[in-house]
Parts: C-alpha cells; structure tokens; sequence
C-alpha cells in the first residue's frame, strides 16, 4: 500500500540535493581533517570509495552546476586561454580552469590528492584525467572498460575490470591508510542495490499516463544517483521519491503543472546552462519528457562480483550500439513516448557519433518522428533558442498530426 | 634518374594510389582486410594470408558521411567512411576498427549500417596496457580476432605463421627504423614529402616487399656524403601529417623534418614485437610498451618527454604540432606537451589540419615565421 511515509517530511527532491551538497561538504571536511580526497569519474565503481570511507567529489557534476548557474561560458573561454580547444568537452574544459584557478563562485570543490578514472562512458575520460595527473602531479588509478564489442559483456572484459577493481582497492589502501572490510563492502553493494532498485522504480513511473512527474526531474536527481548510490541515507530519499510519485499517481498529481499532451523521449546530456529554457519551451506546448536513458540505463543491478563488474560495462556509452538502440525503444515504447528530441551534443563524440543513426532506428523501431538541436551540456554558447524552438514546433506539429490521425481511426 | 630517386618514385607512386594497389591485390586473387587507425594486428591478418591494407582517410570533400557523423568528428574518420558509403571498398573481405578514441567507437556502428557488405572486426585492445591483466585483456581479443579472420580467410592460423608474421613485420621495423634515421640525416635528399610517402607505402603494400624497397633506400643514404643542410629543422609531432597543402608548405619552406613523432608515422615502427612463445602475447606487450601516442593511456605524459629526447637527439631547433581538426586526444595532449617543451626552451608550432581543407594560407605564413624564429 503507498503511502507518504510519515519520516518523508521534506520532499525527496530537497532531500536528494542536501545529499549531494552534503557529499561535497563530507569531502571539504575530510580534507580539512587532513584525509586524502579524490576526483573521480561519474561512472567510477563507486563501491570501492564508498567502502573504503574514502570522500571523492565529481568534476563532471561540478562541471553541470557551474553551467546551470552561469559559470559554463566564463570558465570554458578561460580553459581556452590556457590552450585547451573549444573542441573539447566542456566538463573538462570547466575543470581545467578550476584546477587552474582553484576557486569558482558558481560552486568549489576541494583540490583532489588521487584521480579515480573509468572511461566506460568516454575516452575523452582518459585524456582529461592523464592531464590532471600531469598537471597536479598526483596518482591517478583507472579503471578501463572497452566499449562492448557485442550484446552481451564477455567474460575477458569481466576479468579485466575485476583485476583493476582490485588493483585499485590495494592502491587506495595505500594511499589512505584505510582498510577494505568485506562486510562493509557487502553492505554498499546491498545499500547500493537498494538505491538502484529505488530508482527504477521511480523512474518507471513515467509509464503512467499522465506522467507523475516532470521528466526534467530526472536530470536533477541522476546527480545523487551518481554521488550516493553506495549512502544510507541516498537509498532512503530514492524509495521516498518513488512514493512520492506513486501517491501522484493515485492523487492524479504531477510535478508536471499543466495538463500533458505530448510524451516524448529526450535523449542526451541536459543543457545545463539552458535548462530552463529547454524546459519552458516544452512546457508551454504541454510537452512532457516521459523518457531518457538514465531512466533505465543507470541502474547497475548485480547479484555477484562478476555482474557487478559488468554492470559498469552496460552503462550508455559502453554498449554495443544495438544495445544502445534496445534500451531506448524499449523505454520508449513502454512509456508510450509520440516523438523524440535529440540533443547533438557539442561536447560528447562518444554520445554524439551515433545520433543520426540512432534517429533513424527509432523512427524506424519505436515508430515515432524525431527532432534534432545542437546544444552542448555546459558551453552555453553552442545553443540556439531559436533553432530549439523551431524543431520543437516542427515535433509539435507532426504530434499533433499523428494524434489526428489516431483520433480519426479510432472514430471510423 | 638514380637509384634514390627510382626507389623513391615507386613509393611515391603507391603512397598515392592506393586503390591501384587495392586492385592488384583483389586482381590476384588476394583477400584484403581494411585497417582503420590505430595497432591493428596486421600480423594477424598477414597470417591468415590475407593482405592488411591501411584505411587513414583521403584529401576528399565528404557528403554521404554527413549522414552518419555531425561535422565535428576528424577527417580521418569521416573521408574514410565517406570511401566506404561510396563503394570503394565494397571488395575487401573484412575492416578492422580499434576502439582507442570516442571518435572510433562511432565509426565502428557507423561502417556497419553504412557500409552492410564489408563486415566489421572490433579491436579492443586494453589501456591499462602495461598491467598483467591488460596484457591479458588484449591477448584475449587477439584471439577473437584471430578466430574471425579464420572464418573469413577459411583456413587455420598457426602459431608458426603468425610467428613468421611478427618476424617479417619486424624486419619491416628495423628497416624503417634505419630508413627514418638516414632520412632525418640527409634532408637534402628526403624530403618530408618523401619521407611521408616512404611511410605511408608501407599502409598499402605487403611487409616483406616494401621492406626491400626500404632496405636498398636505406642503405644508398648511409652511403651518401654528409649533409650539409644549412635550412631549420624540427620534429613534427601528432598521429598523422599526411596533408598534401601542409607537406608542401614543408618543401617550400626548406623545413627539414629529422624526426616524427607520428601515430602514422614512426611510432609505427618504433618497437619491435617481441617472440614470445605464444606470439599474440609478444604482440601484446608491444602495445603495453608503445609511448609517444595520442591514443594510449600516458598518465605520465611521457609523450611529452619522449619529444624532448627526439628534439635534442635529432639536433632539432622546434617541434611542429600537426593537430587533426577535431581530435580531441591531440588537443587534451598540447596544453600540457607545449609547457613541456617551454620548460626546456624548446619553440614550438601547432598547426591544425584537415582532410577537408583546400587551403593552407594561414598555416603558411604560421610555418614562415616559425621558420624564421628559429634560424
Ligand atoms: S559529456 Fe561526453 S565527453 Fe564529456 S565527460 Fe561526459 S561522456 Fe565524456
Ligand atoms: S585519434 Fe583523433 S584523428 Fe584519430 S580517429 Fe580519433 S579523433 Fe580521429
């Protein structure tokens, strides 16, 4: 039976952005303590700091609140300053210049002692990361996962990640001074697990008609997924907000204000520093996004060490492009989406290499039309409001058409 | 003409017509496996009796690949797909696609929808290249790979032949290694413009022959008198400098190149494969070995102190980024490689190239002044 849990005072979304704020703040507080602190990559195992005790902070994340709150441009012309090309993702290019500078008003982070590297959503990763290393003359520990060669992910991969996983926990050990305690690490990945499942279901209730929520939200609350998976308190808030949601749903609310007549599927990164923007205008044709890959796709459910390793192969970026393909289909076609709206995405080769062939297969597989705009995640100046706009009108008008045509067959 | 100049101008002549030398393979018989960039395990392929056959892209303006890549992909990626969406390799029996940059991932799904006929060999090789288990990893995928050129070649692959394989490559090494070193010493007599077609022959032509062609060249420089080369002269550093407007920027400006850095280039053949008893785990270590690249994991830049070694190893005054547009390995690299040679005293130029451009003012004038500084 769901019901707002009486401890569910503050909203999940308030409690999940003081999780991550408070995740920085652990991190602030462990260096000040004088304990080694890292950077590490949004995909990263995160069981092994986790269990460790070890506080690490996400320049990607970083890189997504500075451009939500301004600071995307500023800092990307400074990365450029020092050399960097305007090519070049601009997470990195944000965090070139906050290494740089070691200060932002938008948000600081604390200057890292050791590198967690995992280029499973991108190479892109690995060079940034290198630079780093060179640069701040600490360890960096990567662990590489090569992009699937089929569906499924190999057993040689599986050996791979595991002999990194563990080469990383002995380095971190030596690094820290803190001990890996396999009890502890069993209860990660249970919390984790619990988080993960937490979330699906969440997310999974996009598939309700209306949508209990603003698929916006999502973006939002993928940060904490990335930050607390592993934390007590992050499994706690993902199950508060899937309460909350399915209360919407017997409340016939939504965090989506007004009345939906679109679902569509948005795929890629946000653009941060046009979030609201991007938002307003689906809003205002009553679009709701009722799809995106961190939906399904970041879920990272394992029974055993071996799909745990695994798991960190199926991330999106990762797959095989078939699989790709399937994951979005799938969710798209559960969650009844009538159209698409792809963001070819400035910053991402990895993500970006693929879209028109992707476009295509899910006109093709999931029968829906599809826009495309340019945008870039934290470089605000690849944008164009007008050129958003536009495609979302010309979305809107084959919706519509379709939604005629549905009307008309159902009438005959 | 002399003997130099004869050998030279059969190279020339292969460097720039690969797909004749596409068709005297197919002509004879021959099953062609496509090489996309970069340590494909041509001896592999050689093994199975088939001829590897360098993919880096042309000097063309691309139009059916805008239909799978956005613009801001490399050139290199997008001509060679461009080829592919065109048919001209619709005869080979297989492509091989490494996995080493993002870029390359796309490429990989890319050429299999649009190039259906020509079946795609993902390489994967591991990046923590130098642990026991990365060595592991790429092992394993050597032997997929060996696996599926079996089944397109028909026929096993021995360890003997593979063997025989590395052996012939690496003498393809030695050779070059040595052609490469005379070359940088007698700049009146290679020009880069030659000396990138020395290379770039070896993309299209079975080891063993090319390597005669090489031997002979190699050896008529040692014999030549000393140089007495008075023009700048530098090192050119980055995965490819294989650009016609740039290359004769180079010989117009008397711009003598005494060493690469390239992907393309010598890091080719910079390290042998080591004969091991299974000879895939010889190949393997000699990636884990391999410094100097873009594309390899080098959490120590040794790339950048590598560079320093060739500059003043090689009497060179500066070093010339060749930057592909759009690659963002070589872009993450400058930044840090160019304070690295700032910290010696050692000037350096970058310039940005693409298989697209039709022209190459601005890098000319770049190149003059550059020249300038440094004599
Ligand atoms: S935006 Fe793309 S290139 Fe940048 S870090 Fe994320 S996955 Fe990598
Ligand atoms: S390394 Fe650079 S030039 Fe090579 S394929 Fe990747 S992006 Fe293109």
């Amino acid at each position: 039976m769901a019901e707002v849990n009486k401890r569910d005072i503050k909203p999940a979304k308030i409690r999940l952005k003081e999780i991550a704020d408070k995740a920085t703040q652990d991190a602030w507080e462990a260096k000040n303590r004088g304990e080694k602190i890292g950077w590490c990559a949004s995909n990263f195992p995160q069981e092994i700091p986790t269990t460790l005790g070890i506080h690490v902070v996400y320049p990607e994340n970083q890189g997504a609140a500075i451009g939500a709150k301004g600071g995307g441009q500023r800092m990307c012309e400074y990365a450029e300053g020092l050399g960097y090309s305007s090519d070049i993702c601009s997470y990195a290019r944000i965090n070139f210049a906050y290494t740089d500078l070691k200060e932002c008003p938008e948000l600081n982070i604390p200057q890292p002692d050791f590198l967690l590297c995992c280029n499973n959503i991108c190479n892109c990763m690995l060079k940034w990361y290198e630079n780093l290393a060179f640069q701040l003359d600490i360890p960096l520990l990567l662990i590489d996962i090569p992009r699937l060669d089929a569906y499924e992910c190999d057993q040689d991969r599986i050996d791979y990640i595991r002999a990194q996983f563990d080469y990383c926990i002995g380095r971190l050990e030596e690094i820290s001074g803190k001990k890996w305690d396999e009890d502890r690490f069993k209860e990660v990945m249970a919390i984790s697990q619990r988080s993960s499942k937490a979330w699906l279901k969440a997310v999974d209730y996009m598939k309700y008609t209306p949508s209990p929520f603003s698929g916006f939200d999502i973006f939002n609350n993928m940060a904490v997924a990335c930050v607390a998976r592993g934390r007590l308190e992050g499994a706690e808030a993902f199950e508060q907000l899937a309460r909350e949601y399915e209360e919407n749903i017997k409340n016939g609310t939504s965090t989506f204000k007004v009345k939906e007549e679109y679902r569509v599927l948005f795929e890629g990164i946000a653009c941060w520093a046009h979030l609201s923007y991007t938002f307003k205008t689906l809003r205002n044709f009553g679009i709701n996004v009722t799809s995106t890959i961190y939906g399904p796709a970041f879920s990272f459910l394992y029974q055993n060490l071996d799909e745990l390793m695994a798991a960190y192969a199926y991330v999106p970026n990762c797959n095989v492009f078939e699989r790709e393909v399937e994951l979005r289909v799938k969710d798209a076609i559960k969650n009844k989406v009538e159209g698409a709206i792809i963001h070819m995405n400035r910053s991402c080769k990895k993500w970006s290499g693929n879209l028109y062939e992707l476009e295509r297969q899910l006109r093709e597989q999931a029968g829906i039309p599809a826009v495309m705009f340019d945008g870039d995640q934290s470089d605000p100046r690849v944008f164009s409001e007008a050129q958003y706009l536009t495609r979302v009108q010309g979305l809107v008008e084959i919706m519509a058409a379709n939604k005629g045509q549905k009307e008309e067959q159902s009438c005959e | 003409m002399n003997s130099i100049e004869m050998i030279l101008d059969e190279l020339r002549f292969i460097s720039a017509h690969p797909k004749q030398q596409l068709e005297q393979y197919l002509a004879a018989g021959k099953k062609v496996v496509g090489c996309l960039p970069y340590y494909c395990p041509e001896e592999l392929v050689a093994a199975a009796g088939m001829v590897p056959f360098g993919l880096w892209g042309a000097e063309i303006q691309v139009s059916e690949a805008k239909r799978y890549f956005p613009p801001f992909i490399c050139s290199l990626l997008q001509t060679t797909l461009e080829l592919g969406l065109k048919g001209e390799f619709d005869r080979l029996t297989a492509v091989m696609i490494p996995l080493l940059c993002d870029s390359l991932k796309g490429m990989e799904a890319n050429w299999r929808y649009g190039v259906k006929n020509v079946p795609v060999i993902t390489v994967a090789q591991a990046q923590n290249r130098k642990m026991q288990a990365g060595l592991t990893f790429t092992i394993s995928q050597y032997r997929k790979i060996k696996k599926q050129l079996e089944e397109l070649s028909r026929r096993p692959i021995t360890d003997q032949a593979i063997a025989e394989a590395v052996k012939s490559y690496n003498e393809q090494r030695r050779v070059m290694r040595k052609f490469l070193a005379a070359a940088g010493k007698h700049p009146e007599l290679i020009s880069f413009s030659d000396r990138n077609a020395v290379v770039k022959s070896s993309y299209f032509m079975d080891a063993a022959a090319h390597t005669v062609k090489v031997r002979e060249l190699a050896e008529l420089l040692e014999q030549a008198a000393e140089s007495s080369w008075q023009g700048p002269k530098v090192v050119v550093s980055g995965i490819t400098a294989d650009y016609r407007g740039l290359i004769k920027i180079f010989n117009d400006c008397k711009l003598a190149v005494v060493d690469d850095q390239l992907t393309q280039g010598s890091l080719r053949f910079r390290l042998d494969v080591p004969l091991t008893a299974d000879p895939l785990v010889g190949m393997a270590e000699q990636i884990g070995k391999i410094e100097g690249c873009p594309v390899l994991f080098d959490p120590g830049k040794q790339r950048g102190h590598m560079l320093i070694h060739l500059v003043k190893q090689s009497d060179a005054q500066g070093v010339i980024f060749v930057q592909t547009k759009f690659c963002d390995p070589e872009e993450f690299d400058y930044v840090p490689l160019k304070s690295m040679l700032e910290k010696e005293g050692i000037p350096s130029l970058l310039i940005e190239a693409d298989k697209q451009a039709a022209n190459y003012e601005q890098a000319r004038t770049a190149v003059e002044t550059f020249c300038e500084i440094l004599s």
